[in-house]
């Protein structure tokens, strides 16, 4: 048994940038999976979520909330990320100034995503998309 | 240290969450960099940040922060600041700038976010 949500990003809409993530940051803690656990895949969720509005001109954020764990699969059809090994390096952006400017855009965002996620597959193609999938274990590292 | 004792050696005003400053505060952040505070700050932090933007309060919820201290006389807009009291999430604008405002919590015994940290 799952609980799924799903929640569509409109492109460059920065008003209601995070909202997904903050939705989904509630029904975790609703359904009483750790505090810890929870807090790892609300950073995750929302620099994918960011990426994607600022990145790719808005996209899908899906949460799948098992008993031992939750999955969570971000994706668009923007550009695609033609070199994956290059974002994935702490610093590395193509983010405009003015996404600079919101306080985005500091080439973090993949880095913790790795960072915060138990498993984390990417499939980016130039021109057709990225796809993201996190796998958070609901094991508290407090235990 | 408490909130209300930063609010004290801030010389802060209180934009939100006048109920919340009995809120103990162990850790600080300064930075306008999102995505840094998403990948440094440890839960219960404050942040003071120079950015008045929703990203700041979304980060917040994100990032489990306890206040924000908005630096260099920065206030945000109302509709930010009426989400942070939806969120209960204290709002403090000071005059100060960044470097001002850390180094005077820093001097008062308040620790930074140590990188790698969680
Ligand atoms: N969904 C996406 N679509 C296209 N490009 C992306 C996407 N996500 C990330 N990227 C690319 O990878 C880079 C690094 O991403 P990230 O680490 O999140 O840093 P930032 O978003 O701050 O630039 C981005 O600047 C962008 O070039
Ligand atoms: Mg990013």
């Amino acid at each position: 048994m799952s609980v799924k949500l799903n929640y569509a990003c409109e492109g460059g809409n920065f008003d209601v940038a995070g909202e997904a993530s903050a939705k989904i940051k509630k029904t975790l803690q609703r359904i009483g999976i750790p505090a810890d656990v929870v807090r790892r895949i609300a950073i995750g969720t929302y620099e994918a979520e960011m990426n994607v509005i600022i990145h790719a001109g808005g996209g899908n954020v899906c949460a799948e909330v098992f008993p031992d764990k939750t999955i969570i699969t971000v994706s668009d059809e923007g550009p695609g990320i033609p070199d994956i090994k290059q974002a994935l390096q702490e610093g590395w952006s193509t983010a405009p100034d003015y996404v600079r400017q919101m306080g985005f855009g500091a080439g973090m965002g993949l880095p913790n995503m790795v960072k915060c996620s138990d498993d984390i597959d990417i499939q980016s193609t130039v021109g057709k998309g990225t796809n993201i999938v996190m796998t958070f274990k609901h094991k508290s590292e407090d235990l | 240290m408490l909130l209300q004792d930063i609010v004290r050696l801030l010389d802060a005003d209180v934009l939100c969450g006048q109920d919340l400053l009995d809120r103990k505060i162990e850790t600080c952040c300064g930075s306008d960099m999102m995505s840094d505070v998403l990948a440094f700050c440890k839960c219960n932090s404050l942040l003071c940040t120079g950015l008045t933007n929703i990203q700041v309060v979304r980060t917040a919820d994100m990032t489990e922060l306890s206040a924000i201290v908005f630096v260099r006389g920065k206030i945000p807009s109302d509709i930010i600041v009426a989400e942070a009291t939806e969120n209960n999430l204290p709002m403090l604008a000071t005059e100060h700038t960044l470097f001002e405002a850390c180094g005077i919590l820093y001097q008062a015994g308040l620790k930074g976010c140590k990188r790698g940290e969680k």
